[in-house]
Parts: structure tokens; sequence; C-alpha cells
């Protein structure tokens, strides 16, 4: 059987607060993004994915960026970079958006809350040190910025959730979904959002790297929570539709070929003012020549990264840019990006797997239904 | 019966001129849960070392490779329904298909079973 590559040097990887404690769950520890983080538990990926749609999931995500932006001029400056309407992002409240640049590509996706005196973004782990020195370069003499690297980030994602951290922060329960709130988790200090990435309910957990293990040991010892993994983590985004960057999307890639016209706020389009508006105006007028599309592959067989999609004359229509095994949709699941004529859902294609075709077809996302906070 | 093993985790049960083929019990920890497995032709002709087969985890696709070389007489249709067998029997009734072997001189360079628990232990 073709055997993973040998796993580099833990020595040469970067490390989590909480690396010693994935190693003491028995975490499978893989490189990624430079740290050396769990793919998986002993319990494996397949149950850790469905443990965390029963129950409550808790995700080690300390590898990604925490930045604060300050300056009274912070939210202009920072439009500057982005599509999104952040003069216009209440107080604690967040929001999805992208780095874009003068072709309209993506330079990053993230999140990005105003936490009053500050901006406060969160960004990808393969991206921090890109989007640090590009912010740093744009937003020069307009706004601080600043790497938390100081702090550690969990996500607590799942149906349980909620009842969870109520337990240690009785106001969690109460939060809006896509909001913000410092609070104290047994006596120590945190900041909360209610947001994730695997479609379900769920907060996202900042702190103190020092008071993370015991967090993580506080959340870990409730009865509905399990530790999962990175490739739980990776098929539960999956099923929800959501972009992975460098994968889903990329420099190359523009918002509307990615289909995130949502994250093109209404002032924004009307106003311009961000990298490569013109050229994402333009496609948001009369289309883009591709688009970013879910697939369902018929059977049983997964259709991965880099998979051929062709038609049934085996032109080529597009590519797969994720796929995988979805543990709730009980079946493989993609997403990639074909011929805008054969977006629609539905759409019979053939995808080229180890040189076979494969039948599948266009299916709408999420793969499973979302069920975010809307109480 | 005697049951051999190869380096890449591959289980072979002889018995006369036919064979049973899968993958270890090691293997199936190392793969994770297995969701789906492509099985050859019955009839196909498989050669020493070459592909065979391919199972697939969660997150990826590996090859499972012919320990011998033979024709295909069986495959295990139970593992396109139950894929999961693999993990939870994978050298009982996980098996991946038969083979009549055309060189079973081909076995000597196998491990048997107390080599091939040395040799996983010098993995781990």
């Amino acid at each position: 059987m073709t055997q993973s590559p040998g796993t580099d040097s833990s020595e040469s990887l970067k490390k989590t607060p909480l690396h010693a404690l994935h190693v003491e769950l028995g975490g499978k520890m893989v490189p990624f993004a430079g740290y050396d983080m769990p793919v998986q538990y002993p319990a494996g990926i397949l149950k850790e994915h469905q443990h965390t749609r029963a129950r409550a999931g808790l995700f080690d995500v300390s590898h990604m960026g925490q930045v604060r932006l300050t300056g009274d001029d912070a939210a202009a400056a920072l439009e500057a970079l982005v599509p999104g309407d952040i003069k216009g992002l209440g107080e604690r409240r967040m929001r999805y958006t992208l780095f874009l640049n003068e072709t309209g590509g993506i330079l990053d996706d993230l999140m990005v809350t105003n936490a009053g005196d500050h901006l406060f973004l969160v960004v990808n782990a393969a991206r921090k040190e890109h989007d640090v020195a590009h912010l740093t370069e744009r937003l020069k003499g307009r706004a601080e910025v600043e790497l938390l690297d100081d702090l550690a980030l969990m996500a607590l994602q799942g149906p349980d959730a909620a009842g969870v951290l109520a337990r240690f922060v009785p106001e969690a329960a109460d939060m809006k979904f896509m909001s913000y709130l410092p609070a104290t988790f047994d006596g120590v200090p945190v900041v909360l959002t209610r947001s994730g990435y695997t479609g379900e309910d769920g907060y996202e957990i900042s702190c103190d790297k020092a008071d993370a293990e015991a967090i993580a040991r506080a959340l870990l010892a409730q009865p509905e929570v399990e530790p999962i993994g990175l490739g739980a983590r990776d098929s539960l985004r999956l099923e929800a539709g959501l972009c992975l960057y460098g994968h889903d999307i990329d420099e190359t890639t523009t918002p509307v070929e990615a289909a995130l016209e949502w994250a093109l706020s209404k002032r924004r389009r009307a106003e311009g003012g961000f990298p490569g508006a013109e050229i994402v105006l333009a496609q948001l007028q009369s289309g883009a020549q591709r688009r970013r599309v879910g697939i369902r592959p018929d059977g049983r067989q997964p259709a991965r990264e880099h998979t051929e999609i062709v038609d049934e004359a085996g032109n080529r229509l597009g590519e797969v840019t994720s796929g995988g095994f979805g543990p709730t949709a009980n079946g493989p699941v993609a997403m990639g990006y074909v011929d805008i004529g054969r977006a629609a859902v539905d759409t019979p294609l053939t995808l080229m797997v180890r040189g076979k075709p494969l039948a599948a077809k266009v299916a709408a996302m999420p793969f499973v239904p979302q069920r975010y906070y809307r109480g | 019966m005697t049951t051999k093993y190869t380096k890449d985790h591959e289980w072979i049960r002889v018995e006369g001129d036919t064979a049973t083929v899968g993958v270890s019990d090691y293997a199936q920890h190392q793969l994770g849960d297995v969701v789906f497995v492509e099985l050859p032709d019955v009839g196909r002709t498989l050669e020493q070392g070459k592909e065979a087969a391919v199972v697939e985890s969660v997150k990826a696709a590996s090859e499972v490779f012919a320990p011998v070389s033979g024709e295909v007489i069986e495959v295990n249709h139970e593992l396109e329904g139950e894929p999961a067998k693999v993990n939870s029997g994978a050298e009982t009734d996980g098996w991946f298909f038969k083979i009549r072997l055309s060189n079973p001189a081909e076995l000597d360079a196998l491990m048997d079973e107390a080599a091939y628990k040395d040799y996983v232990e010098g993995l781990q």
C-alpha cells in the first residue's frame, strides 16, 4: 500500500499553545502551514466529524493569525484593501471579507470584527505573514497593525456548543450570530465570537496563550465535548460549502467566479475603491467565464482536488478544487470551477478520476443544512 | 494455511495455488476510516508489486499493490456497500480479492507473520 511521506522532524515545525495537550490526547500530528497539528485523534475523522454535528467539537485554531488594527481611520483604511463595508460595521459585529489584488484576485479570506477601539482580524495561518506585510505596507500612516502572536484561538462548534459555553460564560447564550463579546472564562479574560467554519452554531474563543490549556481542558471535561482534528475540520467546512484559501480561492479567482458576490457590500459596489474593482464590477454586470460550484459524484467514489472536469465529448470544463467524503452527506462531495454555461444545479459533469470517467452533477451548496444561531 | 506480508502492508493467505489478499491491520490503522475501495476486475492479470486496487480514506487515496503475480478470480463485493470492513476486519472479512498464483516462488520474498510484526515495530 502506498505510504504517507515521512513526517517532517517536528522540531522544525511551530507549535501552538495546545501542542502538548494534542499529543497527550493521542493526536496524530502532521505538518500544516508550518505548524505541528493534529489531523485526527484516536476517534478518527469520521467520528469526530459526526460528533461535531451531533454534540460539540473543540478545535485548536491557534495557528491562524489574529491581528489588531488601531487608529481613528482604521476602518476607512481597511476598505482600501477589501470589498466589504467596514465603516458601517456596527460595534461588536463581524463580517467575512476578502483581501483583493489589482486584478480582482483573492489574496486571502478573513473575518473582521469591530471591537470598539480597534478592528480585530482573523486570517488564514498560511497567509498570516503575507497579510501582516500587506496591511503594514498599505495602511502605513493610517493605522497600526499588530500580529497578536501571544494569543491562542479555539473553536467550539456544534448544537451543544452554546449550552456548554454558557456554563462558563452565561452571556454567551444570548450572543447573536456574527457578534463579538469580551468576557471571562473561569476568571480569565477571553474574547468570544459567535462564528465558525463548520456550518453549525458555535463560537471562537481567543485567549492569552498561557490560559489556553486550562480553558481547553475545562471544555473537554464537559460530557458533550470531544477534541476534533484538522481532518474533520476540512470535511465539515466542505459539507458547509465554505472555501479553503489556496484551494477553492486564490489569487487567480475573483469573488464573482468564486460565487462570493455576497461579500461585495452594496455601498462598495456603488462606490468602488477596492483593488480590482473595475474587473470585479464588470463581472458582476456581465457575468464571469467560470463559476465555483458544488459537485456530487454519482456513486461512492470520491473525486479529489485537481480532478479534471470534462463534458460528454471529453472537452475540459474545469477542475475540482476540494473533494472528499462527506460523513453527514453520506457520500462523496466536492467543489470546483466549471465553465459558466455548465454551472446550473443538476448539470451533468464527467470527472476524470485515475484516468476513468466518473459521472457527477452540479449540486447546490451547502451539502448539509446550515444551522447558524438565528435566535 | 500460511499468511505472508509485504513491506507495503498487504497480506496474502495461500491455499494451494490460490490465495486471498488484503491490507494489514497496521495499514487500516494508518489509513483511518475507509470510505471506498476500488477493486480489480475478475480476470485481470496482476503483476507482483504493481497496483492491484485503490483504497480511499476520508482524506486520501492509497494504492494497494499485488503481493504476487496471477489472475484475479474473485473480489469481495461486500466492500462496495461496507468499505468500513477494511477497518473492522482488515485481516478477516475485509479481504480485497482472491488470486490464482502464476509464480508461487514469488512468495519466498515476502515476510512471515513474525517477521512482519518485527518490521512494523521497527516503524513505530
